[in-house]
């Protein structure tokens, strides 16, 4: 079994709005996209990503998020799937980690994902997130879109698409 | 003026090297960010607000359980740190 890096993308000195990879191959069996992220302004607190440019509601969800002082459990059907970032008035120079797996990208089934991110923070207002995810389509994974609403990416924010193979 | 949000798009079908484009969002892509900005940050106010106050329920239930005489080791033992 093979885990081998697609593509890397890094956010340059004017920010950015969104991510994207497009034309994802379809050799694989599945997906890993790992972030390092970091918003320039104080909202939103979390990346949104789509697939297939995708931002109906077919993104049922089960999400585990626990802060400085408690935490919460909450399912919820979205247009697209949340992970935590930190934003500009969080520990300064500090990006947040979050993965998001893809289990079976090109099968003709529902697509199964898991998640966990992480607003990093030196305080009590720092956030983890653990998520459950279903993507409903019959189609494969060929584009995954990595947006943020209202602001951009810091400089130095990263995405890298792997791909998990039979051999 | 304020400069024009671009996102970077990667086509993987492109040979490596030639892959990476940066374009900027039109308006549409703009003002569906701006929306889609304005309903996150009010999910954001609504989350903080229910912590707050379950923090302050939290609290006044402790503190009610003092008044009924438990220690506070007694409480940690119930309801934990």
């Amino acid at each position: 079994m093979g885990y081998q890096l697609i593509e890397h993308i890094e956010v340059g000195s004017g920010g950015a709005a969104s991510m994207e990879f497009t034309g994802i191959p379809q050799d694989g069996v599945h997906l890993v996209l790992k972030l390092s992220l970091r918003n320039t302004d104080n909202n939103p607190d979390s990346a949104q990503v789509s697939l297939n440019s995708d931002t109906g509601d077919n993104y049922p969800q089960i999400q585990l998020l626990g802060d400085g002082s408690s935490a919460s459990l909450q399912g919820l059907t979205m247009g697209f799937i949340r992970l935590a970032i930190p934003v500009s008035t969080y520990t300064a120079n500090t990006f947040g980690s979050a993965e998001l797996y893809i289990s079976n990208y090109t099968s003709t089934s529902n697509k199964s994902m898991s998640g966990d991110s992480v607003g990093e923070n030196n305080a009590t207002l720092g956030r983890l997130k653990i998520d459950a995810f279903s993507y409903t389509t019959s189609s494969a994974i060929t584009s995954i879109q990595v947006a943020l609403f209202g602001d951009n990416y810091a400089q130095y924010s990263t995405a890298s698409l792997y791909k998990i193979t039979a051999d | 003026m304020t400069d024009t949000p671009v996102k970077i798009v990667v086509d993987l079908s492109k040979p490596k090297g030639e892959r990476e484009s940066i374009i900027p969002l039109t308006d549409d892509e703009i003002a569906e960010r701006d929306a889609q900005a304005v309903i996150a940050e009010s999910e954001r106010v609504e989350r903080e607000a229910i912590a707050t106050q379950k923090a302050t329920d939290a609290q006044a239930g402790r503190d009610a359980l003092v008044a009924l005489g438990l220690t506070e080791a007694q409480i940690t033992a119930l309801l934990g740190a």
